[in-house]
């Protein structure tokens, strides 16, 4: 019997995780990505990977590290599949190691750990800043080896439109668009995985890669699957705002021991270096003497923001505060962060080992996601998803550090399920619906060719992502969250008269990003909806009229499923499994 | 008082077989762009400086901070990444043209796909047992650690195979940027398996021979990769092993 033909969508840590453990397995793999694999946005993630080694004589356990990851994510997550995560993170980083990944060192030879936010514990394993690098490089040695042995084929600038599902609503295969020659085609599988990433365009400039728009989410979701707590999205404390996008300045500069302040005069003029200490507000460190700078993220923004927009401590009255390095011995930095260092010297122009860097929170991930079962499956049988695009691992805010551990862990998850799953799937009857969904997304592509009308696709992208990064970040009020729904909905009214200024039919960049903008604007009414009906704060979602987190209200899963209709996805709630850790409340100024 | 504006030139070609056209661009200057931020400026209103409409640009890009590799181009003839090229640090007019060592694709896109292809050929990679849980992996000591770090931080962006005179048709030269892969994974505890077989794959044509010495490879490295003493390195072994191979024949 011909082996059994799995597809990965995306070639990210997650994407390339899922093909190694298939094609170890024996399964055929066809990896799918709009970019070549080794340039996927895994390569951003700057400051380490979690796993309770307890390598620091800390005591710091498995148990540990899955009680600060529920605690950190306001007991939102599923446990189960986060116990299971968390158990498996030590393994997964000594994997890491015997591929070859350059984790810092001690003077022993052993992996050197470091602090991050929402723990207490040394428990990041770190390649100097440039940690997601490492990683997805090393996975994606390991699918090179297996793609030369002839066990996986890429598809390399090749765009995923949608997934071809049969009449009895089983996942026979996808419908991709190659991005030069802007042909079709169908490919046939046994299973198909997603692992397609965040949705960091939805908010116009975040710390995502320009292909993080969510699309691909965004189209099976409007083929049916539930999309959960769509309302849940991380803003970076520390990022240094950009003309084109917001860079990131990781968490680990402040497990290094960086320092947030502001001068405490807000009309200080001096630069910051000059200012003593004495003039200095540490205000993290005052507000959370126990945890300090490493606050978990949500903490961190919402104080900055405080700082910023209520006291009016912005320096020189601008939305910004310090993140100080300075105080620290340049050749250690060079050694930890070497990585952030370059980005801050080359995109500001100043160098972080004299001078305190000038930063502000930035979207940065989205903690929600397609909803996926404990075995990583969707709702469509044969559709999995690992990642980023679903939302499994960390509840209501994500700690930093986690993300690389649930993307592999969620890819070694994925894999074999997928593969599992595959071995007793029911044969396709006639073609599985292969043409029917061809000529759908042919349909799409001419209509929007032919299309008349004024509108410019980046133009209405970049009023999108105005609004929803002023109304739905940070502090959320409902009148304005409800704003930016208005304007999605006007938004996807201007976009039946997308008129594209290129009407080619070769890499013509435009008409893929406006296919990618139609599934950003379905998509980004899950977090608007979601963020109206979710009446408490809990984790990144921070309403000022609703204070309080509300269990017994909401401590549910958010499920969206597309209606097609202008009141946009309609809205369920969901038991969260909380069986192993009982809900407690969340507060990192004092102990818990 | 006049607004300020950035003037750009830029090379411009529908497909690879139509024509080379050069298009001039006057955008609205803003504080702290970069070239990716003028491309997308373009792309939101596709006009050229003399009123004419045009199409947006086509180019690669996605991190946009340096770490992914995608948008290397030439910019004001010299081979680097679009994203960390501030305006304010370049001379006007701006010109950009896509690396030209590549089969171009459109505009600014080139297919740099002969890299990994090279990197295949190498076997750049740690060939482990499994992924099942065999413990931690072999001990590194920090010095270790420091030599191969940097070499890991390659990005793939081509810019050391564009500027190398030696990187052409006629040499095969596989280029700065797979030889240093291959002093990475020659160093590594368990990579070295392979070592032999990787010093043979660069011992023929188009391999580390092939080098000039010009040095323009480790000056064009945005990531500052220690490419000539990879190159260097990596020629004395491909040399020893030469020596070891005929010895046993």
């Amino acid at each position: 019997m011909a082996a059994r033909k799995i597809i990965v969508v995306g070639g990210g840590l997650a994407g390339l995780a899922a093909v190694i453990k298939i094609a170890e397995a024996g399964g055929a793999v066809d990896l799918f990505s709009i970019v070549p694999v080794k340039r996927s946005h895994s390569v951003c993630a700057q400051g380490g990977i979690n796993a309770a080694k307890n390598l620091k004589g800390e005591g710091d356990t498995t148990w540990q590290h899955f009680d600060d990851t529920i605690y950190g994510g306001d007991f939102l997550a599923n446990q189960t599949p986060v116990k299971a995560m968390c158990e498996a993170a030590p393994g997964i980083i000594d994997l890491l190691d015997r591929m070859g990944v350059p984790f810092n060192r001690t003077p022993e030879g052993q992996l050197d750990f470091r602090r991050f936010g929402g723990t207490l514990y040394n428990r990041t394993a770190f390649a100097g800043a440039t940690t997601g690098q490492q990683l997805l490089y090393a996975l994606d040695e390991q699918v090179r080896r297996h793609e030369s042995e002839g066990k996986v084929k890429k598809y390399e600038g090749w765009e995923f439109l949608s997934a071809i599902i049969d009449g009895k609503g089983v996942v026979r295969g996808i419908v991709a668009m190659n991005l030069r020659t802007m042909d079709l085609q169908a490919f046939m599988a046994d299973a198909v995985i997603l692992a397609t990433g965040g949705v960091g365009a939805i908010f116009g400039k975040s710390t995502n890669s320009v292909v993080c728009t969510g699309s691909a989410q965004s189209a099976v979701f409007q083929q049916g699957v539930y999309y959960a707590n769509g309302e849940f999205i991380q803003v970076h404390p520390t990022s240094i705002p950009g003309e084109d996008k917001l860079r990131l300045m990781s968490e680990s500069a402040r497990g290094e021991g960086g320092r947030v302040w502001v001068p405490r005069n807000p009309g200080d003029k001096r630069p910051g270096r000059s200012i003593p200490e004495s003039d200095r507000f540490y205000f993290l460190e005052e507000w959370y003497p126990k945890y300090g700078n490493l606050v978990p993220r949500d903490v961190a923004t919402r104080a900055i923001h405080k700082v910023v927009y209520q006291l009016g401590l912005g320096i020189d009255g601008q939305p910004m505060v310090y993140l100080d390095l300075s105080h620290i011995d340049c050749h250690t930095l060079h050694r930890k962060l070497g990585g952030i260092l370059e980005i801050y010297q080359k995109f500001v122009g100043v160098d972080p080992c004299v001078e305190p860097m000038k930063i502000f929170p930035g979207m940065h991930y989205t903690m929600g996601g397609l909803w996926v079962d404990f075995n990583q499956m969707t709702n469509i049988p044969g559709l999995f998803a690992a990642g980023e695009c679903e939302y499994q691992y960390h509840g209501a805010n994500r700690l930093g550090a986690n993300s690389l551990v649930s993307c592999i862990f969620g890819g070694f998850v994925a894999g074999p399920n997928a593969l599992q799953y595959a071995s007793s799937a029911p044969a396709p009857e006639g073609d599985g619906g292969a043409a029917a969904e061809l000529a759908r997304q042919a349909e799409i592509n001419k209509k929007l060719i032919e299309n008349q009308g004024g509108e410019n696709p980046f133009k209405l992208w970049r009023e999108l992502g105005e609004s929803m990064t002023e109304h739905v970040t940070v502090t959320r009020y409902n009148k304005s969250i409800k704003e930016s729904d208005e304007k999605i909905v006007e938004l996807l009214e201007r976009y039946k008269r997308v008129n594209l200024s290129d009407k080619s039919q070769w890499a013509n960049t435009s008409f893929a990003f406006a296919r990618q903008l139609k599934n950003m604007l379905e998509l980004s009414r899950t977090i608007t909806l979601g963020a109206i009906l979710r009446d408490e704060s809990r984790g990144a979602h921070y309403k000022p009229d609703f204070p309080d987190r509300n269990d017994e209200r909401f401590l549910k899963t958010t499920k969206a499923s597309f209606t097609g209709s202008v009141e946009g996805p309609r809205i369920e709630f969901e038991e969260v499994d909380t069986q192993f850790i009982k809900p407690r409340a969340r507060r990192y100024d004092v102990a818990s | 008082m006049a607004e300020r504006t950035v003037i750009f030139e830029i090379k411009r070609q529908a497909n690879p077989d139509a024509p080379a056209v050069w298009e001039r661009f006057e955008i609205p200057w803003r504080h702290g762009m970069n070239v990716i931020s003028a491309l997308m400026d373009i792309a939101g209103n596709p006009v050229t400086a003399d009123g004419r409409q045009t199409t947006p640009i086509t180019y690669d890009s996605n991190c946009l901070e340096e770490i992914c590799g995608s948008c290397a181009m030439l910019i004001n003839g010299k081979a680097r990444m679009a994203c960390s090229a501030l305006i304010d640090n370049l001379e006007q007019p701006i010109r950009i043209e896509p690396l030209t060592k590549f089969p171009l694709v459109r505009d600014l896109q080139v297919d740099r796909s002969v890299l990994f292809e090279n990197l295949k050929r190498v076997k750049a990679w740690v060939p482990i047992d499994g992924t099942y849980d065999l413990g931690p992996g072999p001990r590194v000591y920090p010095q270790q650690q420091e030599t191969n770090y940097p070499l890991s931080n390659c990005i793939s962006c081509t810019c050391c195979m564009e500027v190398c005179p030696q990187f052409n048709v006629e040499t095969g030269f596989v280029g700065a940027a797979t030889i240093a892969q291959v002093k990475l994974f020659n160093n590594h505890p368990t990579g070295k398996v392979f070592k032999e077989e990787r010093l043979r794959a660069l011992a023929g044509d188009g391999g580390v021979q092939e080098c000039g010495y010009a040095q323009n490879c480790v000056e064009a490295c945005p990531k500052q990769l220690p490419l000539t003493t990879a190159i260097s390195d990596i020629g004395r072994d491909v040399v020893v092993q030469k020596v070891q191979d005929w010895l046993r024949s």
